[in-house]
């Protein structure tokens, strides 16, 4: 009489399991779909127009005027690789330095001070970053340097503080994964802190750093807001530091708003041009760092 | 004469007292073999003496450790230097994950030699030392850590020899090893002897008494007893050395 009792209860346990396990699996795809929904939308709704006026003139194309029929992305994709390059160029010195000297060189108190403070420097709006951009950076850079202020240089030092806590993460992490037994070698041959770091460390910590460089041009590259508020958003290509860019990304989020037609095809065609970049920075850095998990 | 004098060695984690009151000698040209259960601070001392030990925040040592007469903990000492003429190997074999050949010149471009003829020959030299030559001449850009570890563990030697250090210090150098590969790596150790002093610690009583002149006991901080390796393990003077050589604990 026990038996077929016990059986019973393990068969409704093995049912709400199997029950959990499907609800979880549904809702595991429903993320992934909507990366699936967006990817077809804006596909679906960007390509039609790249075709009609074909994809030299629509990527290479350096005219930008909707209202004439005039859609070249040339400026932006300029734009968008300047302000990039510009952030990184900022970010990635400043990034490194500050990962090196949490994971070598800093006392268990100064890291307690610094690592809160970078993680809440990732938790900042970027508007905040764009209002203090406005309100200090870019009066700064007119007064020293001239010009309207609002330009490359504004956008990458702004850009490059804001990827900050992604290549000091990913770097410490990186670092922190390298085994103590190669800095203890180093060490014990007479090597100093710093050789070691140059010599031993960063070639272990490669890829990890390569990955957290890339994450954070895949952050430079998506930023909008804190972009638009600093960069001036001529759509031309800018010919120094201090003239005003473009971004793909403003570009969307700047005429979105009114753009109708082929207009607004056209804005959906630059999100296939930024998706694209985006997907294309992420495979490599997942790559890198699929690389380092292998490696013996 | 003695290469390294230790004299009333203390050393500290914190409170715990790691090492008490130790004094050896420790002669030219010979092979000094550390024994005693785990935790007893044979680690500890083998790190005292190229200022390893003391890299860890919060220990703290006294007495003196005097290597070539000169008291290695007075202010002012030149620890990359130290490190050059003290090298250690470590339990695990810890190549760097770089070129054998970058490997093994890594410790002389840490001391500032970039020549690369000056390299090449000291490379050669080393890796003949520890009988790589023939087996890695060909495979010399390699990453290291593709080697077998009884060649990563020559290599580690290899790269300490490049920089002509005088004392080997060894830290279970075979505990990560095979029985054949232990084999090689301790003829090694008796060949390298002719030229350098080398303190072992090893876990393996066996292994003292094959390799050792002079073999040290050490038990809960405080070195037992220290003398001929053979007299040591046929005649122990301290009835607790007796009681660990002879098994009854440890």
């Amino acid at each position: 009489m026990a038996g077929p009792k016990k059986a019973g209860a393990g068969n409704r346990l093995e049912r709400n399991d199997r029950l959990i396990r499907l609800a979880l699996l549904v809702v595991a795809f429903s993320a992934v779909s909507v990366l699936l929904v967006i990817t077809v939308f804006i596909v679906g709704q960007g390509t039609p127009i790249m075709f009609r006026y074909g994809f030299k003139s629509f990527l290479a194309g350096s005219d930008w005027y909707p209202s004439e029929k005039l859609f070249g992305l040339w400026p932006m994709i300029v734009g968008s690789l300047f302000v990039t390059a510009g952030a990184l160029a900022i970010g990635v010195p400043f990034g490194l330095s500050c990962a090196i000297v949490l994971t070598e060189f800093a006392s268990k108190r100064v890291r307690g001070l610094i690592k809160p403070v970078i993680e809440l420097l990732a938790g900042i709006p970027s508007v905040v970053y764009g209002f203090m951009g406005v309100v200090i950076l870019v009066p700064f850079i007119r007064r020293t340097f001239g010009g309207p202020g609002l330009s490359v240089l504004a956008a990458s030092i702004i850009l490059g503080v804001m990827i900050l806590p992604t290549v000091i993460s990913i770097s410490v992490d990186a670092l922190q994964a390298v085994p103590p037994s190669y800095r203890e070698g180093s060490i014990a041959l007479g090597a100093t802190r710093w050789q070691t770091v140059k010599m031993v460390l960063f070639p272990a910590a490669r890829s990890g750093i390569i990955a957290s460089i890339i994450l954070g041009m895949g952050r430079a590259v998506g930023e909008t807001m804190a972009t638009i508020m600093i960069a001036g958003n001529a759509a031309e290509i800018p010919r120094s530091l201090l003239a005003p860019v473009r971004t793909l990304t403003s570009n969307v989020a700047l005429e979105m708003g009114y753009a109708t037609g082929e207009h607004r095809e056209a804005l959906f065609a630059t999100g296939v041009v930024l998706f694209v970049i985006i997907m294309v920075l992420n495979t490599i850095a997942n790559a890198t760092s699929a690389k380092r998990r292998k490696a013996p | 004469m003695a290469i390294i004098e230790v004299r009333d060695l203390d050393f500290f984690y914190g409170k715990f007292q790691a090492l008490k009151k130790i004094n050896l000698d420790i002669e030219r040209n010979r092979i000094t073999a550390l024994i005693g259960p785990s935790g007893c601070g044979k680690t500890t001392f083998l790190r005292t003496l190229d200022r390893m030990a003391d890299l860890i925040d919060g220990v703290s040592v006294t007495g003196r450790i005097l290597i070539d007469g000169r008291d290695i903990y007075a202010p002012g000492t030149d620890l990359l230097a130290l490190r050059k003429k003290v090298g250690m190997v470590f339990q695990r074999p810890n190549p760097f994950p770089l070129s054998v050949y970058d490997n093994v010149v890594y410790g002389l471009r840490v001391h500032g030699l970039r020549d690369p003829r000056a390299l090449e020959a000291r490379l050669i030299r080393s890796l003949e030392a520890v009988h790589l030559w023939d087996e890695l001449k060909s495979r010399l850009d390699e990453n290291a850590l593709r080697l077998s570890g009884e060649q990563q563990q020559r290599l580690c030697i290899a790269r300490l020899l490049a920089v002509e250090p005088e004392i080997l210090l060894m830290d279970e150098p075979c505990s990560a090893l095979d029985l054949a590969a232990t084999a090689a790596i301790e003829d090694l150790m008796a060949e390298l002897k002719k030229r350098y002093t080398i303190v072992i610690v090893t876990h393996n009583m066996q292994q003292a008494a094959r390799v050792s002149d002079v073999t040290g006991y050490f038990l809960l901080g405080e070195l037992v007893e220290i003398g001929e390796t053979r007299r040591v393990f046929t005649a122990p003077r301290d009835p607790r050395t007796e009681d660990y050589i002879t098994g009854r604990f440890g």
